[in-house]
């Protein structure tokens, strides 16, 4: 039972017969409620057994799914084939380089969430039998939003300076790192401020904002740099006042 | 089985043309240099001012030409563009907290654009008129 047939636009590459990537059309039935998904499911269930691509919880939760849905970075479970026009171009994220069809090499992100130490950093270890570390709700509040991430890397697809620079180290790794800095429970600032407060850090960035314009979470990474670099511009200064203050 | 990604290099001039809101960056980025060369003309005019009043006077002629007053009106649409970007991004650059509970974007805008609105009434108010 189909309610609209739409046409998928779909970027093919495939390393061992191809040169270069290559459009291929697939015509497909699609239901009301169906999201690219669901029609990229359709496709390798029934047209295209070759198809390959990322996905797993359907929901927006994981964070696979990432790709450009007509040219603008998506979760292709969360775009609704309703909301888009007969035909879907559909591409693998930008500024990634394609390891097959829709799917990228993720590998420099990795590297780059490893490098500004996305965990807390605590002052002292504490055993499990000693018990939780306690938080009140205000000091959850400062960073939760922060916590939403699921690396499904939209936002270096959208990131102009990511795409001509990719040594940036870029708007998810970098929001996880705020998010860290401002845990009360985390002393880990300055472990992580070679990384982050230096020029492929935070000082790439020139605040296009894409970034949190795409974000699927709303995350908002864009703020979180910023935010960055008031506080590192703050230490900077506060060097020259008060250096017997540094660590 | 053999790995060979395949990269798409992003376009290195053109980039920013792919997306409106890469446009709107650019306008937003360009909007300085018109600023900057407005303040660099309002630096040369107080040049000017301190050779006396025939080159002052020379100097005021020149800014009222055709030219002059094209780039004041570009100059003053950018500016007026750079401020409005500026003041919406505050809130994300400065959120503020005050008693637990955060400060709603909207209001911290409209803080900067009330600060922007008594800092023109004082200018104003010296040297206006």
């Amino acid at each position: 039972m189909s309610d609209r047939t739409i046409e998928l636009e779909i970027l093919r590459y495939d390393p061992e017969q191809d040169d270069a990537p290559h459009f291929q059309t697939y015509t497909v039935p699609c239901q009301e409620d169906w999201v690219v998904l669901d029609a990229i499911n359709f496709v390798k269930e029934n047209l295209d057994r070759t198809l390959s691509y990322r996905w797993s919880c359907h929901m927006a939760v994981c964070g696979s799914c990432g790709m450009a849905l007509n040219g603008e970075p998506a979760l292709a479970c969360h775009a609704f084939v309703r909301d888009y026009p007969e035909r879907i171009r559909i591409e693998p994220l930008q500024n990634f380089p394609i390891e097959r069809d829709l799917v990228v090499v993720m590998d420099d992100f990795m590297e780059k969430l490893a490098a500004v130490r996305p965990y807390v950093i605590a002052a002292e270890e504490k055993d499990v039998e000693d018990g939780e570390h306690l938080q009140t709700p205000a000091e959850l509040a400062r960073y939760k939003q922060y916590t939403a991430c699921i690396n499904c890397l939209l936002c270096y697809s959208a990131c102009p300076q990511y795409g001509l620079n990719d040594s940036f180290i870029g708007p998810a790794a970098l929001a996880l790192a705020h998010r860290y800095n401002l845990d009360s429970r985390d002393v880990g600032r300055s472990a992580r401020e070679d990384v982050v407060a230096s020029n492929p850090g935070i000082w790439e960035c020139s605040f296009v904002g894409a970034c949190s314009e795409v974000c699927p979470k709303s995350v908002d990474p864009a703020a979180a740099i910023q935010q960055t670099k008031i506080a590192s511009s703050g230490d900077y200064f506060m060097k020259f006042l008060m250096p017997w203050k540094r660590k | 089985m053999s790995r060979r990604p395949y990269l798409r290099e992003q376009s290195k001039s053109g980039w920013w043309l792919s997306q409106p809101r890469y446009v709107r960056y650019m306008m937003r980025e360009v909007s300085a240099a018109f600023i900057g060369i407005y303040a660099l003309i309002l630096i040369i005019g107080v040049h000017r001012l301190s050779q006396g009043e025939i080159a002052y006077a020379s100097f005021m002629a020149s800014t009222k030409g055709p030219a002059g007053l094209l780039f004041a009106a570009a100059a003053m649409l950018f500016a007026v563009y750079h401020t409005l970007t500026w003041f919406q991004v505050t809130p994300k650059a400065m959120p503020l907290t005050l008693s637990g509970k955060r400060v709603p974007g909207g209001v911290i805008v409209a803080a900067h654009w009330l600060g922007f609105a008594v800092a023109s009434a004082a200018v104003w108010l010296l040297v206006g008129s």
